[in-house]
């Protein structure tokens, strides 16, 4: 019984450190480059001027990448530690 | 699971074909208007047949069972449960607002694109998984269930219907808007012929039915919002795709704006618009005294040109011209403001498209830094706290899809997302480069015809007989539908843009409705008032709620509230400061309590709605009283925060929760285990 909340608590502890990391690259994302957009905007990206870019198309691939990366990361976990729900 | 998978495989291929039917469909409407099909017809066809489409799903899904009546039998596999949401999260806003925001607001616009597809991130990694694991029907039966008791669920129950409401109002006068101009019926009349085809779904088969509406109607939205874009990208680039290449019409459009801000004709006309200004500015001082003198000018005028025997045609103009002056000097002040603000917003240049927190000084410049970020934050934070996106992972078989889900959810909303900026861009390099400039006695054909619709407004102020930049105007919200038009596509194309623009506000009105009248129903009634009601019972009474809410909603639309924009964002802040921390908390801390997350969703929700009613006009306040300069629209970046913290001080001042509340966190943390709910 406790071999199986140990588990589930090394579990929760793991979901909780990626949860953390991925909270801190959304909130990077989500306003450092909208913060300095006037400087980043002096830079050329592919024809946009980069504050412009990150704000338009940027952290919206950002945003979807976060998704993904947790999705898939979760499964891992899920198996690793036996708690998967659909098998 | 093998049934689950033969089900997701038997749905890939009846959307497939009906998909391929679509284009069919369009295609065989754009040969018939080849061969003379008027566009008066299109737009008909368009809009019925669409909804008749909607109906035909709503009636096969019909259903008496609970479970899929609340929450489509939890069998909606990732994929399609994340069009259902971006169908479901696309509103008549996002369709056809955003493209015009973000031509007139540039860089600005932009905080729209990130706070809309920026929050999926906090839904996923914080809320969806949960939910689907604690695996109810409502989100007030997660406070309910959390928080021990009914107290924490009225508080849901009362700010999801308030948040939900407001936004199911815009929804519908976005109906009421495509269907009285595209099949030419009156305002209210397409109001109440939008609610029957929102109806006819979610009454009979309720979030069965919704779900897969939605999932049709996405189809038809995306294809719709891409096709006219796409067309344009690849007559002004040579690449139809043109999320990839706006960023050299971009910089193109930066050298043309130059040009064309530094033209000294444009200068001439902005010093007019400047002195119009100021004379409206002189009349308005001097009421009533301005209006009496400018009613006796109008009649003598009237008088003049009958003893002179001046054609009937500048006489009716004079006479309207007389008729239409206000009839008080209240009305005189509303009516002259307006002019005086839109005559002095042209005379100046418009704000260059890229160029961010513009300002004259550092202050000016923060303040529009520190409101772009504010936004940015409550819309994301609303989008994470809308219980009608947030009911819709209950859906899923299981945990992991609710995950995979928010991702799918999130990438087709993001076609969208990342299309409307070029849209944006496009439209601009067309208006800026080929309509400015020209010859007014030469525009082309649709110039007039919107102008009839008082959406496009020339005014050739200087009498040049050239367009100037400042003397043309365009609605906001007709740019988007103005676009096949400027790329000189058939009206086929329009009727497409039409339809996808009624989808977007059916669908997101769909779930909306079912998510209030299920507060209503299953919360309000079913849980607190009448337990012992039985399942036949309970259904009738959601349906009927159902039917009241639409109904008023319909009649508030009606009335033409004229403040949408700001509606909407009401909406999101609303829903940001009462549920984010409670459901946030409930899930992460433990030792959050019923009084900390009662007094955590009042004080959040009170604290919003304080600064709202000091900082907007319409509630009597100012922007005098506002805080760090934040615009009321971003209200909940202060009733968040409070929240947080009145939740974690309350519940560490009371006694932590029961075991069993704690038990119940520790269940919804793990993907398996007992007593899940199917």
């Amino acid at each position: 019984m406790s071999d199986i909340d140990a588990r589930r608590q090394a579990y929760w502890r793991a979901t909780l450190r990626l949860t953390g990391a991925l909270l801190l690259l959304w909130a990077a994302v989500s306003f450092l480059p909208a913060w300095f957009a006037g400087e980043l905007n002096t830079v050329d990206f592919m024809g946009w001027p980069l504050g412009f870019y990150m704000a338009a198309q940027g952290a919206l691939l950002i945003f979807l990448a976060i998704v993904w990366v947790y999705a898939n990361w979760m499964d891992r976990l899920d198996r690793r530690f036996g708690v998967r729900d659909d098998r | 699971m093998t049934s689950l998978a033969a089900f997701s495989r038997r749905l890939r291929r009846y959307y497939l074909l009906y998909s391929l039917g679509f284009v069919a469909f369009v295609g065989l409407l754009a040969v018939g208007e080849r061969f003379g099909l008027t566009p008066h017809w299109i737009g008909q066809i368009f809009l019925f047949a669409t909804i008749a489409i909607y109906a035909s799903i709503g009636v096969m899904s019909r259903t008496s069972d609970v479970s899929e009546y609340y929450v489509a039998g939890r069998r909606v596999p990732a994929v399609f449960n994340g069009m259902a949401t971006a169908a479901d999260w696309m509103s008549a806003a996002s369709f056809i607002g955003l493209a015009g925001t973000l031509y007139y607001a540039g860089f600005e616009g932009l905080a729209f694109v990130i706070g809309w597809t920026g929050g999926y991130v906090l839904v996923a990694i914080l809320l969806a998984p949960y939910l689907r694991k604690f695996g109810q029907f409502t989100i007030p039966d997660f406070l309910g269930a959390r928080y021990e008791g009914h107290f924490a669920r009225v508080v849901g129950v009362f700010a999801g219907v308030l948040a939900s409401f407001v936004y199911v109002v815009a929804q519908i006068y976005g109906v009421g808007l495509i269907t009285s101009r595209f099949i030419g019926i009156e305002f209210e009349i397409g109001v109440f012929v939008g609610l029957a085809g929102v109806l006819v779904c979610s009454f009979l088969g309720g979030m069965k039915a919704v779900t897969w509406t939605q999932v049709a109607q996405y189809v038809i939205l995306i294809v719709a919002y891409l096709v006219p874009v796409t067309i344009l990208s690849y007559k002004i680039t040579g690449v139809p795709v043109p999320q990839a290449v706006y960023g050299r019409v971009l910089q193109e459009l930066g050298v043309k704006e130059l040009e064309l801000f530094s033209e000294p004709r444009e200068n001439a006309v902005h010093a007019q618009y400047r002195a119009r200004a100021d004379e409206y500015a002189r009349k308005i001082a001097d009421l009533p005294e301005s209006l009496a003198a400018e009613r006796i000018t109008q009649v003598q005028r009237v008088n003049e040109l009958r003893i002179t025997g001046a054609s009937a045609r500048e006489i009716a103009a004079a006479e309207r011209a007389l008729r239409d002056l206000p009839h008080s000097p209240d009305e005189a002040r509303l009516k002259w403001e307006k002019v005086r603000q839109d005559s002095l917003a042209r005379s100046v240049n418009p704000v260059a498209h890229a160029e961010a927190f513009p300002g004259n000084d550092a202050q000016s410049k923060a303040s529009a830094r520190n409101n772009f970020l504010a936004l940015a934050f409550v819309l994301m934070v609303g989008t994470a706290a809308l219980p009608h996106i947030l009911t819709r992972y209950y859906t899923t078989p299981t945990v992991r899809e609710a995950r995979h889900s928010v991702f799918w959810s999130l990438f087709f909303i993001s076609l969208l997302y990342l299309t409307a900026p070029a849209y944006a861009v496009l439209a601009k390099w067309e208006v800026y480069s080929n309509l400015v400039g020209s010859s007014i006695a030469t525009l082309p054909h649709w110039v007039a015809s919107w102008a009839r619709t008082g959406l496009v407004r020339v005014e050739d102020i200087n009498g040049d007989g050239i367009l100037q930049l400042a003397e043309l105007s365009i609605n906001s919200d007709a740019i988007l539908l103005l676009v096949p038009e400027i790329a000189g596509l058939p009206y086929v194309v329009s009727g497409l843009v039409a339809a996808g623009g009624l989808a977007a506000a059916l669908s997101t009105a769909d779930g909306l409705l079912l998510t209030i009248s299920h507060a209503l129903s299953h919360d309000l009634y079913y849980q607190m008032i009448n337990p012992h009601a039985s399942t036949q019972r309970r259904l009738v009474i959601t349906k009927s709620q159902l039917l009241v809410v639409a109904v008023v909603a319909a009649w508030v639309a009606s009335m033409r509230p004229d403040s949408i924009l700001f509606m909407v964002g009401l909406a999101f802040s609303i829903a940001a400061s009462a549920f984010f921390p409670a459901l946030v908390l409930g899930i992460f801390w433990k030792r959050a309590n019923k009084w900390g997350a009662v007094a955590g969703m009042v004080a959040g929700l009170g604290v919003t709605l304080f600064y709202i009613a000091r900082t907007h006009t319409f509630f009597g306040g100012s922007m005098e009283a506002a805080w760090f300069d934040i615009n009321p629209i971003s209200c909940g970046v202060f009733g968040v925060p409070v929240g947080f913290i009145v939740t974690a001080v309350v519940s560490l001042l009371t006694p932590p929760p029961s075991a069993e509340v704690q038990a119940l966190v520790d269940f919804v943390r793990q993907p398996d285990g007992e007593g899940q709910s199917r």
